[in-house]
């Protein structure tokens, strides 16, 4: 599969490696070509240096022939547009998207993108591994009254 | 009407001292804290500091009964959420977006942004008509319709040059509207008429053929036209 990732973070830059493992055709696109060190010596994808909200750009790495998009820079309003433009301008058929604001991640779902908000699931992530033990309070320290 | 403008720099200002002396209620909303003093400074209390595209800013600046919600920051992601979700979470009736590159006019007009402005378009455009030496200028761009007005000035090795209207091989959909001879005398054209040295053709055509027409007029060209952005 044909999988262009936008944004060469920490996130982007593990799943690249990821799907470059189970060896699929990766493209990992980042405006900053230094970010680029944070993919493993062995990743056997393409770097492509450029802005992905750029139309010119994202034609030029070839998001006209990838199978999949996926956007993860910081930027929330920058992945909604670039998502949308991968699927609406470039006929991308999976385009996943990182949202960090909850109430925006809602409204594009709802617009049928196919939204992740990591506040969300963070936040439940850590909220469960809170509640693996009920939640009490700590014993009074030895000698205090009541 | 009460608008909202997004972005209180050079164009958030002006435009919002405009639309005050027009006397509309406005709201600017800006995130940077100095830009926030210098407009309350300069047009009073209407001013906002605050992320235009944050649900609680929005809810603040009651985007549920503004009439209009202009985004002019100077990115363009920020510009198309804002308007997006102006649109669908608060039902705003018109958004506008400010766009710095031209090319992003379609996708933001299919994603449901009513109007978009490039300054970047509108000074390439302005380039174009000034050049006189340029084969085929566009004069406007009919929006939604893929027509556009073109003028064409018939250089003096033109094949065209007498030959009758009806005698010229225009692509589909082209027709000649307007001609102004050399002394600038307007005629609107019939079939008959004749095309001189020196006549400047204004045509109808679609964005698509425009090329054709050129060709058909002009002959070709080794350049092509500085194009402003098309529908």
């Amino acid at each position: 599969m044909k999988v262009v990732i936008m944004g060469c973070g920490r996130v982007g830059a593990s799943l690249a490696a990821m799907l470059d493992q189970e060896g699929h055709d990766v493209t990992v696109l980042d405006i900053n070509a230094d970010a680029f060190r944070r993919l493993p010596p062995e990743f056997k994808g393409k770097r492509q240096v450029g802005n992905g909200i750029d139309q010119d750009v994202l034609a030029r790495i070839g998001v006209g022939e990838a199978d999949a998009f996926v956007v993860v820079t910081q930027g929330d309003n920058r992945n909604v547009m670039a998502a949308q433009m991968a699927k609406h301008l470039f006929g991308v058929p999976r385009v996943v998207c990182r949202i960090y604001d909850p109430i925006r991640e809602e409204i594009y779902h709802g617009l049928g993108l196919e939204t992740i908000s990591p506040t969300l699931v963070g936040a439940r992530l850590l909220k469960e591994a809170l509640e693996k033990e009920p939640l009490a309070r700590r014993p009074a320290p030895a000698g205090s009254e009541g | 009407m009460y608008i909202i403008v997004v972005g209180g720099g050079k164009v958030g200002y002006y435009l919002a001292k405009e639309l005050v002396e027009d006397g509309h209620e406005v709201l600017v909303i800006e995130k940077d804290g100095a830009k926030c003093e210098r407009i309350a400074d300069e047009l009073g209390d209407i001013v906002l500091r605050g992320d235009g595209c944050e649900a609680s800013t929005m809810e603040m600046a009651g985007y549920g009964r503004a009439d209009m919600v202009i985004a002019v920051t100077g990115g363009d992601e920020d510009n198309l959420v804002t308007c997006q979700v102006a649109k669908v979470k608060f039902n705003v009736p018109r958004t506008v977006a400010r766009i710095n590159n031209p090319k992003n006019e379609e996708i933001f007009k299919r994603l449901g942004i009513d109007t978009t402005v490039s300054a970047t378009a509108a000074i390439l455009a302005q380039i174009e008509q000034e050049l006189p030496t340029h084969p085929l200028i566009r004069l406007l761009t009919m929006k939604g319709s893929g027509l556009e007005i073109v003028e064409v000035k018939v250089p003096p090795n033109s094949t065209v040059v007498g030959k009758r209207i009806r005698d010229l091989l225009l692509p589909q959909q082209s027709l000649i509207a307007l001609i102004i001879d050399e002394e600038g005398v307007p005629r609107v054209p019939s079939g008959d008429t004749v095309i001189q040295v020196g006549d400047r053709v204004v045509a109808v055509t679609r964005t698509e053929t425009e090329d054709a027409l050129r060709t058909v007029l002009v002959g070709p060209v080794a350049y092509g036209p500085i194009s402003a952005p098309s529908p």
